[in-house]
């Protein structure tokens, strides 16, 4: 049987070409009109380290890096030995002989291919070896060489006798996948129909969001994973007549933020878990002087420094209740790449509507991968701004009137009659600080009456999976393809499951989360963290006891565990006999 | 400088809220210098936004009738950083304490002198926690006894001239608030200064730190010839002086920051989501 969906693991020491392999293959091959889906892991250290990608490329949309590896492709020894139990059976194994000797083995497909000898010998181009073993895959799944040419030859443009050496690398590999060896595997990527599509990370899909939302200022501190958006921002907003600055810490990046907020600007800053920490103090501020303000955070394996390039989805806590005081707050997780590009403009949205802070989770996973997506639907895009004050309101202007939504006209340096002081303590209408202990008991419930509304406008949650689910699974953030990819699993294989992705966290959407647990028996929350902090919040807010799933190796989820899960409880039921209700 | 048709006095720049400082307390007279530089140079309201953290001084903005952000402690900064560059023509003061600037909030001072962003910054030193009642500030004298310090200040006290010249400000004074016109004077000078200006005032804390008798003896101005243009000598003399010299130290020109970054690109666009989306066809 022909196979069309291949899972290709690329290994060896970091800076070897394993990552610039992985990137060139995935853009031929979503060039050529596949999904593409990746996942890229590499030691914290600049040189040397085990370092790995995986892609998977398919002729229907991939939601996740699947299950196990259909193709491994060991660069050195180390790929090879830490990564060879996870060939699926019937898999392919490629190596140089040179490096490795691999076992026998009756359910690999193993093809020798000496590319450090091609690259040294042969071509006398060592640096070659990447584009050797790109234009191997591509020799040996029929993938045409062309569209792998035309991403070379813009890499290299600028530079004619590196651009010749490269070509050359690539046709020798695709040379000896097609005229030297036997193909023994059944994998094929065959022709599909070329459907235009993007090919983006969650950290690209982010900035050009924020772009289109509006956003002209942005602040922010080197952190991976989240650098490249300030790289992104500190390139593009010059062009549009805005400012992006690295500046000396976080807590700087967000008071530059704010402060341009204040000033008029749509404004970002972005970061990582020990950044958030840094910004805590400013998100009171934030909400309470109701200046919008957007704030990425690109999770990392923590505590502390943690593992800066691994997954963990652990700072929801943080996010949620980060910060001295009562203060309203939204919080958003996007679940994809193609969502972090809508999402982020409804982070901008709600911020401006609002006028508080907005938290938008990431993840090194969502951040650093790279997905296919369909050309956006631009007419989606709805951008929201600020509340302005009229010249009537100018006339007697109170900057935080009290008003049914919560959100008051707020003024802008230049406007004459808009004067106010932005404060951090306790204010009435007109910003004044004098009377702060009435000012509090009508200030409290305007601001936060805010959330109904931020609520509200996000509309409907939509359930993925089968309308009479017996079981529910409950995710947040950049699990929202694998879960779904396992309850399709779950449902062919006879079970009744949906999932429900919240992609609004502050506030919760409490009404469509009750309907969704109501309608089913048991409901799973898989996270990849240790403790389960969503799983934490939905019991606190809605009373129901779930099934938690926590994962935090520093890796994503694979749809198998999730899966694996799924079928316990509907043997099991919840062992632990906390049945939601 | 925008002018308006009509005359703006002190009196417009009063909002209505009264100070809530100690009788007889340095930050009254900054306040007044505040009123009457910004009078002087005929800057419309909401032209004008002062940006203050916390502390007793931190209180300024609620005194005036401009824009003005009471952020957080030891933020101004910062925040007066983003307003600036959000509203790159209007004039942005920066007001503050000790504690406030070199303190909780010395790390951003180096930077924003460095960068060079076009903003007043004006610190009321009072050699004390004042708002927080009487602790030692990092410009406390060694020695000195505070609620904080029973025993004695054991740290050398942060030079803020020192600093700011250091890390590159362009535009360094010292003013005492017992010399309100020269007070106005610097500030106006400050104000009119393009690129990151500082000025030290001397502001003593009635209630805690009573220190204008000392000041009134000791304080001097600079000498009639001073070369204002010389580095080394406004930083040898930050180094060595014994009685607080008044006046402008420094003055230099280097790019400022907003006009650097606004000069980026000649040509400025509206975003175009679909032609940006393309890159990554
Ligand atoms: C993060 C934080 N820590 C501590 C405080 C308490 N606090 C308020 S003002 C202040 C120091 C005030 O001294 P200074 O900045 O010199 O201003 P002054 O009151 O003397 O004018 C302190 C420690 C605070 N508001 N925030
Ligand atoms: S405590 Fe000191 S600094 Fe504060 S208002 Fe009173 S005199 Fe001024």
């Amino acid at each position: 049987m022909e196979k069309n969906e291949i899972i290709i693991r690329l290994a060896g020491e970091g800076g070897e070409g394993v990552i610039s392999t992985g990137d060139i293959f995935t853009q031929g091959a979503a060039r050529t009109g596949y999904h593409v889906f990746t996942f890229r892991t590499y030691p914290a250290e600049i040189k040397g380290g085990h370092a790995w990608y995986q892609v998977r490329v398919g002729a229907y949309p991939v939601l996740s890096m699947g299950d196990g590896v259909d193709v491994m492709v060991a660069f050195n020894a180390e790929g090879y030995y830490n990564h060879k139990h996870l060939i699926n059976k019937g898999g392919v194994l490629i190596y140089d002989p040179d490096t490795v000797t691999p076992e026998e083995s009756s359910s690999v497909i193993a093809y020798g291919i000496p590319f450090n000898t091609i690259a040294r010998k042969e071509l006398d181009f060592f640096r070659g070896k990447n584009l050797i073993v790109t234009g191997f895959l591509a020799g040996l799944f029929g993938l045409e060489p062309s569209s792998l040419e035309g991403l070379i030859r813009s890499r290299f443009a600028r530079r004619a006798e590196l651009l010749a050496s490269n070509l050359k690398s690539l046709y020798a590999g695709y040379e000896h996948a097609t005229k030297k060896i036997e193909k023994r595997d059944p994998y094929f990527l065959t022709p599909v129909e070329k459907i235009p599509r993007l090919v983006l990370s969650g950290n690209d899909a982010i900035a050009a969001g924020a772009l289109a939302a509006g956003c002209r200022f942005f602040a922010g501190y080197p952190i991976t994973p989240a650098s490249e958006i300030l790289e992104t921002m500190s390139k593009e907003l010059p062009k549009l007549g805005g400012v992006s600055l690295q500046v000396e810490d976080e807590i700087a990046a967000i008071g530059m933020a704010a402060g341009a907020s204040f000033g008029g600007l749509k404004s970002m800053t972005a970061t990582s878990g020990p950044g958030l920490s840094l910004m805590s103090e400013f998100l009171g501020w934030v909400s309470m002087s109701e200046t919008p303000c957007v704030i990425v955070d690109s999770q990392r394996a923590g505590p502390s420094t943690g593992m800066p390039t691994k997954l963990e989805q652990a700072d929801l806590n943080h996010a949620l209740y980060a910060g001295h005081g009562d203060f309203p707050r939204i919080v958003m997780a996007a679940g994809s790449v193609e969502d972090a590009f809508f999402r982020i403009i409804d982070a901008f949205n709600l911020s401006e509507k609002y006028q508080m802070p907005a938290i938008f989770l990431s993840d090194q996973s969502l951040s650093h991968r790279t997905e296919s997506m369909l050309k956006p639907d631009l007419s989606r895009i709805h951008v929201e701004d600020r509340l302005r004050p009229t010249a009537e309101q100018l006339k007697d202007y109170r900057r935080y009137a009290v008003t049914e939504s919560g959100a008051s006209p707020m003024s802008a340096p230049g406007m004459a009659g808009g004067a106010y002081v932005a404060p951090g303590l306790e204010h009435d209408e007109k910003g004044h600080v004098d009377t702060p202990l009435q000012s509090h008991i009508i200030m409290m419930p305007k601001r936060f009456r805010k959330l109904d509304g931020a609520r509200k406008d996000m509309g409907q949650l939509s359930r993925h999976g089968a309308a009479d689910a017996t079981i529910g699974v409950i995710g947040w953030g950049s699990t929202e393809g694998v879960i779904q990819e396992a309850v399709d699993r779950a449902n062919a294989s006879g079970h009744k499951v949906a999932a429900l992705h919240p992609k609004l966290l502050s506030p919760l959407q409490v009404d469509d989360l009750r309907k969704f647990m109501d309608s089913v028996e048991h409901v799973i929350v898989p996270e990849v963290n240790y403790s389960g902090q969503f799983a934490h919040y939905l019991r606190s807010i809605l009373g129901d006891s779930v099934v938690q799933l926590n994962k935090y190796g520093g890796l994503p989820f694979t749809p198998g565990e999730i899966f694996k899960k799924i079928e316990e409880v509907a043997r099991n039921g919840n062992q632990r006999g906390n049945s939601h209700r | 400088m925008v002018t308006s048709a009509v005359t703006l006095t002190v009196k417009d720049y009063k909002s209505d809220v009264k100070p809530t400082w100690c009788p007889g307390c340095g930050d009254f007279a900054v306040l007044s210098a505040t009123y009457k530089a910004l009078a002087d140079l005929q800057l419309r309201t909401e032209r004008v936004v002062i940006v203050s953290g916390i502390g007793c001084s931190s209180r300024i903005p609620y005194f005036l009738s401009t824009y003005g952000v009471h952020s957080l402690h030891g933020r101004a900064l910062p925040m007066a950083s983003g307003v600036k560059l959000a509203n790159p023509d209007m004039t942005v003061m920066v007001m503050g304490g000790d504690g406030d600037m070199f303190a909780i909030g010395a790390g951003h001072m180096p930077h924003a002198a460095s960068r060079n962003l076009d903003l007043t910054t004006v610190c009321m030193d009072n050699q004390i926690y004042g708002l927080t009642k009487a602790q030692a500030s990092p410009t406390s004298k060694i020695g000195q006894v505070t609620k904080s310090t029973p025993y004695g200040v054991a740290a050398k006290p942060i030079n803020p001239l020192l600093t700011v010249l250091a890390a590159g400000a362009t535009f360094v004074a010292r003013g005492y608030s017992a010399k309100p016109k020269m007070l106005a004077e610097l500030f106006v000078a400050g104000i009119k200064h393009k690129g990151f200006s500082f000025i030290h005032v001397i502001s003593p804390c009635t209630e805690f730190n009573n220190t204008y008798s000392f000041y009134d003896a000791q304080a001097t101005d600079l000498p009639a010839d001073w070369d204002k243009s010389d580095l080394q000598k406004a930083m040898g003399l930050a180094i060595t002086e014994e009685k607080p010299h008044l006046g402008v130290w420094y003055e230099t020109e280097r790019p400022v920051l907003d006009q650097v970054l606004h000069s980026l690109e000649k040509e400025i666009k509206p975003f175009d989501t679909s032609a940006y989306l393309k890159r990554f066809e």
